[in-house]
């Protein structure tokens, strides 16, 4: 059991120290990736806020972190709203070529994002798409479908698609059945599967690295070049910046799931 | 009895229904079925426009080439009537009108294009038409449609051969298998028989590719298992915490932790730093830019991966089993392997499954950490597309490494069944 026990700490130190060494780098005074003497011998001196400073004097970033969250929220928006219905028409059980269809909806989580990026290149171009927020946002949304169908699916199991029979029958207007019926009841599925859905887009680079023009420049994308082209503790910042945001995502859906088990178990 | 009475009564009830009332419960049934349908639609119509027909195109690129066909088309149209299985070179009027064609190329600055792809058939042949092409732009056209072909052996003696004359009418062709034979290492031989190229570049990296994922997958298994068997069994409000260090990497940027890997492992990163501090080497080592690099690094982005589907189905394993087995007289580690490894196949494969058809397909890491060393099939595709511009045979890699991936999904749901992966 002191092995078991041992091995477990050792993996979840793999798993987090990469995450954990970044912050104090990112409060390196000089330009380096790497610790410096006085950094280890705890001196003031060898630790600044430049690097947090230069993100939101340089206007690449500053345009890089707008770009992240405009494209990211419209394209949340196509695929939650888009998702969820689809999701609840897939769980009905009269649904017709029901595995067929989910294959295909689940096909962009499946398919290599090389393949998906230089597919579109070739078809958004077509289109005139590239170089565009809308080609982004598209390419993005489709993306992000799969997770919200997964998601609110699994909200939808155990869905009774009589009470919105019933909700109809009795009168009610399809609008108002769908936000006061269904909706309560799916909740939880529905903003997971956002979330899930703007992390895809926020995180994406690869897709954005064929199809956006240098007006669509993300943070991930700015990261890329960055890494790829003079490395600089910016870098380090802008990602413990992220690591920051992810916590929170990471707080939410645990909130909403630990909700969604007490309403389950009767406490709410 | 309430429920026996209910089922006989319902029983009753349908045999009676008349025939408007059968056709009036089918036309309710197919009603409902189209609500259902018309739910799922709006995504459909979507996904169709904005990802099936993106790969469509791509799969179709794969075959398609009409650049050639687009640059010489009345060449083209004069060569058809040229055998070329024959000996002879195209005849004068033939070369006539290439001749022609290849001044107004060289005056558009297009004759490069024809260049390149006319090279990739016949190595060497790049500068025989550039420089041909430079020599015509000074001429007049009337002159070319009656002496261009004399000009032109004049300028180079390879147009008097007919190999050069072959190639052109091969790459004429608008739906070709020849990117698919480069993406294979074949070639079509002068007798028209699928030959191997001398230098096998592609097939070696599908390999080196299927490697490095298989490593990553067992990677992530051995080290997966052990701590999601200590998550599984350590009590609710231990293993709720310890979950956070799992799923806080998971929900991380992958970019960011491909930052931190590069701060780690540079040569004057902090691994270096530590092992020499800790006087086990003198001199730091190169592990940035290798495939240590690429595979450490996507280990430990797809590690959380392996643990949630097996975490998952751990912690549904009742324990009494392995007890029994114990009390029963088996010894631990034959009872852990027999009786409670089994019970966690549907977990392991599912994880095995999902880092196995990420990680072939990885393009940002290796692209960041791996150098040279570390590359995989997916590294060649974006250089094919964005370097070298050769979009048919970027496709055409594209397809395959797609291929592939079904095939093992299909071999996986054979073995496995998919209805039996469990996520999170």
């Amino acid at each position: 059991m002191h092995g078991l026990r041992l091995t477990a700490w050792a993996v979840l130190a793999f798993l987090m120290v990469p995450i954990l060494v970044i912050i104090p780098l990112s409060f390196n005074a000089e330009p380096y990736f790497t610790f410096t003497e006085g950094m280890l011998s705890l001196d003031a001196d060898a630790y600044s806020l430049e690097w947090y400073a230069e993100i939101f004097n340089n206007e690449k970033w500053l345009l890089a972190i707008k770009n992240s969250f405009f494209i990211g929220l419209c394209a949340t928006i196509i695929a939650t709203a888009l998702g969820t219905f689809a999701a609840i028409g897939l769980s009905n059980p009269v649904m017709p070529f029901q595995r067929v269809l989910m294959a295909m909806l689940l096909s962009p989580m499946i398919v290599p994002l090389i393949i998906t990026a230089a597919g579109m290149y070739f078809f958004y171009t077509q289109l005139g798409l590239s170089g565009t927020y809308l080609g982004v946002i598209l390419a993005h949304a489709a993306l992000g479908t799969p997770f919200v169908i997964i998601t609110v699916n699994a909200a939808l199991s155990g869905f009774d698609h009589s009470l919105m029979r019933a909700s109809l029958g009795l009168g009610a207007p399809p609008i108002y059945t769908f936000f006061n019926v269904i909706m309560p009841l799916i909740r939880p599925g529905v903003i997971s599967g956002a979330l899930f859905a703007f992390v895809t887009s926020f995180d994406e680079v690869v897709v954005i690295l064929f199809l956006a023009g240098p007006e669509q420049r993300t943070i991930p994308r700015q990261m890329f070049s960055g890494l790829r082209e003079q490395i600089n503790p910016t870098i380090l910042a802008v990602a413990v910046l992220l690591v920051v945001i992810s916590g929170l995502i990471l707080l939410t859906i645990e909130y909403i799931r630990a909700r969604g088990e007490r309403i389950r178990s009767g406490e709410i | 009895m309430p429920q026996f009475d209910l089922t006989t009564n319902s029983n009753k009830v349908r045999s009676v229904l008349t025939v408007e009332e059968m056709a009036q419960s089918r036309k309710i049934q197919r009603r409902r079925k189209l609500i259902a349908f018309a739910f799922v639609t709006p995504l459909l119509v979507f996904v169709m426009i904005a990802f099936i027909a993106p790969i469509g195109t791509m799969l179709y690129r794969s075959i398609y080439n009409p650049t050639v066909a687009q640059l010489i088309p009345d060449t083209l149209e004069a060569l058809s009537d040229w055998d070329e299985s024959s000996d002879a070179r195209p005849d004068d009027a033939v070369l006539n009108r290439f001749a022609v064609e290849l001044r107004q190329l060289a005056i558009d600055r297009d004759s490069g294009k024809l260049a390149g792809e006319i090279n990739s058939g016949l190595p060497g042949s790049s500068s025989v038409i550039k420089a041909t092409g430079r020599k015509m732009k000074k001429m007049d056209p009337a002159l070319l449609s009656s002496e261009g072909a004399s000009l032109l052996i004049a300028t180079k003696p390879q147009w008097q051969t007919v190999e050069i004359w072959r190639v052109i009418k091969k790459s004429g062709a608008i739906f070709t298998d020849s990117s698919y034979l480069t993406a294979l290492d074949l070639d079509r031989n002068s007798d028209d028989e699928i030959v191997p190229r001398d230098t096998q570049v592609y097939i070696q990296l599908y390999l080196k590719s299927l490697k490095i994922a298989l490593t990553i997958t067992l990677l992530t298994a051995l080290i997966g298992f052990p701590l999601s068997y200590y998550l599984a069994t350590a009590s609710p409000k231990t293993a709720n915490t310890l979950m956070v260090f799992v799923l806080l990497p998971f929900w991380t940027s992958l970019l960011v932790r491909t930052t931190s890997w590069i701060a780690l492992l540079q040569t004057n990163g902090v691994v270096n730093s530590v092992l020499q501090y800790l006087h086990a080497i003198s001199e730091p080592i190169e592990m940035l830019y290798t495939e240590f690099a690429t595979v450490i690094a996507m280990t430990h982005i797809l590690l959380p991966f392996m643990i949630l589907p097996l975490y998952s189905v751990m912690k549904g394993i009742d324990p009494s089993y392995l007890r029994a087995a114990m009390s029963l007289g088996a010894k631990p580690i034959p009872a852990f392997i027999r009786i409670y490894m089994p019970m966690t196949v549907p977990g392991l494969s599912a994880g095995a499954l999902l880092v196995f058809i990420i990680s072939i397909g990885y393009y940002i890491t290796p692209a960041l950490v791996g150098g040279t060393d570390g590359q995989m099939i997916s590294n060649i595709i974006a250089f094919h597309m964005k370097s070298s511009n050769n979009w048919e045979l970027a496709a055409a890699l594209g397809s395959l490494l797609l291929a592939l991936i079904l095939l093992i999904y299909w071999i996986y749901d054979r073995l496995v069944g998919v209805s039996n992966i469990k996520l999170g």
